[in-house]
């Protein structure tokens, strides 16, 4: 069995979000970038579960960006990838982006497609679905476990106010969700071992962009809180009814 | 030339995301010139020509048995179809699940731009420009859609619901429904409970409470208000609480209109899950928890003496009102 992880680069949870060239680009500056926790915690570990139960499965790795991403790349191989491919391009389009990873998959026919359920920068929740119609294979998003049976899968995915347990056959689409696995910490054998791991760097194919970020903005600073002496919660319970009414 | 509407069901239940989908649909066809039409896949319990109430000039209803149970492939290939003889410039649908999962599909199929989780209407001044929540809800970014049709998510509690409008034109649509891409084996709700992704109002819970057989004062007050519960990572990552009650960055993201945290230092991460919340209450002892200042409303002070009057405050309102 093939699989293939799809290792995005986001900036750390707790990163300064700013702007910077009149607000059009992200300010990286000071900025730790880390593998999309989705991508990590989620879709790699339950790949690298499936591997450790049977060791015929294959991890690849792919990534789309430039070189600045290949430690993150690497520290994904320390964790347990095979082998991992890098598109030597960058862009702010999920259907760029999107089509790039598609060819990939195209040339090595994986069982198995895996996507965090979206980046913790972008937020799009996106790549997962047009992988699935590129490559016209059935797509289960938000899946919250995910159990191999025979050739196909039974997975659970979260729905409005509960769970919807489904059947799929692959080859599919599978974008992960909280549930999937346990986060883990890369181990000195793996880190040595990743320094010799391939690492593909590819070249994007054409493919026309059909968004533009044009540009960024932070959200109007909050009001400072209005406090209620802890003796008077029924004078809280006034404002939120008449000031905020909001019940 | 129109404006598409996707009107998501579950169960023969139009969604309330939808609403909102359809009223945002409706000013976006204003702006246009042009007619909002709703789209209904499936059998629905509602009177179809009432959705007009929302703005929407005619529903397309494809009444389909194979199309009353969500399919990634089945909804995208039906609302592709009717996009095509609708001649649609701009298909809006509910960034909620079922949403996340069949936009980027339609997307590709129409090979036409996407943007997901928007919060305002787009800006039609210079193309079509549309602002979205990044970074967890701490930015917005605007982004331009380039292509012909345009499809976008709406996020929830993003554009106000007006309910005025004259009646719809009901118009009976077959669609080609193809194969099913899955299996739907067994549908688990949590009963009784207002799903947490809907509710208006939501009380949510952390550390601060000390242990699950504490949740009595969360769910007295949820209970009082009509609310959701919910709670912190730490909460669940203990068990305290079930998995789908953890709201955050790597939980769900919610946007009540009120929002109420018992408990809750407000670590960025789970602020990240609540900040697009109308309202936010924060009642916690410490007055340095970083919630404090992304709050409306505070108390500093013990919950366990302060939540328990005012679910009394809020029930002897509820009797008197």
């Amino acid at each position: 069995m093939k699989i293939l992880v799809c290792i995005s680069k986001t900036p750390d949870t707790t990163a300064k979000i700013a702007f910077k060239d009149n607000n059009t680009k992200f300010d990286t500056s000071g900025v730790q970038f880390i593998i999309n926790p989705y991508d990590e915690w989620y879709s790699l570990v339950r790949a690298i579960e499936l591997k450790e139960a049977d060791p015929s499965v294959t991890i690849h790795l792919i990534h789309v960006g430039g070189p600045d991403s290949d430690p993150i790349i690497r520290k994904a191989l320390a964790l347990g990838g095979d082998e991992a491919f890098r598109v030597n391009t960058a862009s702010e389009d999920s259907y760029y982006i999107a089509s790039q990873i598609a060819e990939v998959a195209r040339q090595n026919n994986y069982d198995l497609i895996f996507t965090g359920k979206e980046t913790i920068d972008y937020n799009g929740s996106v790549i997962g679905g047009m992988l699935a119609q590129l490559l016209q294979l059935p797509f289960v998003s938000l899946t919250t476990k995910f159990e191999l049976n025979g050739g196909a899968a039974i997975v659970t995915r979260e729905i409005e106010g509960g769970e919807e347990i489904d059947e799929v056959t692959l080859p599919a689409v599978i974008s992960s969700h909280k549930g999937m696995a346990e986060m883990r910490i890369p181990n000195i054998r793996g880190i040595m071992g990743a320094r010799t791991k391939p690492l593909k760097v590819i070249d994007p194919i054409e493919v026309p962009e059909l968004t533009v970020t044009e540009s960024f903005e932070l959200p109007a600073p909050k009001e400072s809180v209005k406090l209620v002496p802890a003796d008077q919660p029924e004078e809280l319970v006034r404002l939120l009814h008449e000031e905020a009414k909001v019940f | 030339m129109s404006v598409l509407v996707f009107l998501d069901q579950a169960e023969g239940q139009i969604k309330k995301n939808s609403f909102e989908a359809a009223c945002y649909g409706a000013k976006i066809a204003e702006l246009m010139n042009t007619q909002a039409k709703g789209v209904v896949l499936g059998s629905v319990n509602t009177d179809l020509a009432g959705l007009g109430k929302y703005g929407l000039g005619q529903i397309l209803s494809a009444d389909q048995p194979e199309l009353a149970q969500f399919d990634s492939v089945r909804y995208c290939e039906a609302i592709a179809e009717l996009a095509e003889k609708e001649g649609a410039q701009v298909i809006v649908l509910s960034n909620n699940f079922n949403g996340k999962a069949v936009a980027p599909r339609l997307s590709v199929r129409l090979k036409a731009g996407l943007v997901t989780g928007a919060v305002d209407l787009p800006d039609l001044k210079e193309g079509f420009v549309v602002k979205r929540g990044v970074f967890s809800g701490k930015a917005f970014a605007s982004v331009s859609i380039k292509t012909d049709i345009k499809i976008i998510t709406l996020n929830t509690n993003s554009y106000p619901v007006t309910d005025q409008g004259p009646a719809a034109q009901v118009e009976k649509v077959t669609v080609q429904s193809g194969t099913p891409s899955i299996k739907i084996k067994e549908v688990k709700k949590v009963v009784g409970e207002v799903p947490l992704s809907e509710a208006n109002i939501v009380v949510s819970g952390g550390r601060g409470l000390k242990g699950p057989e504490n949740w009595n004062i969360v769910t007295d007050l949820a209970h009082a208000l009509g609310a959701a519960t919910a709670c912190s990572r730490p909460v669940s990552d203990s068990d305290w609480r079930p998995h789908h009650e953890h709201v955050g960055q790597t939980g769900l993201t919610i946007a009540p209109n009120l929002y109420i945290a018992i408990g809750i230092s407000g670590a960025i991460q789970h602020l990240a899950g609540v900040n697009r919340s109308k309202t936010i209450v924060v009642i916690n002892k410490d007055p340095e928890a970083p919630f404090f200042k992304a709050a409306d409303y505070g108390i500093v002070g013990d919950a366990f003496e302060v939540v328990p009057k005012m679910t009394e405050a809020i029930l002897k309102l509820k009797q008197a009102g």
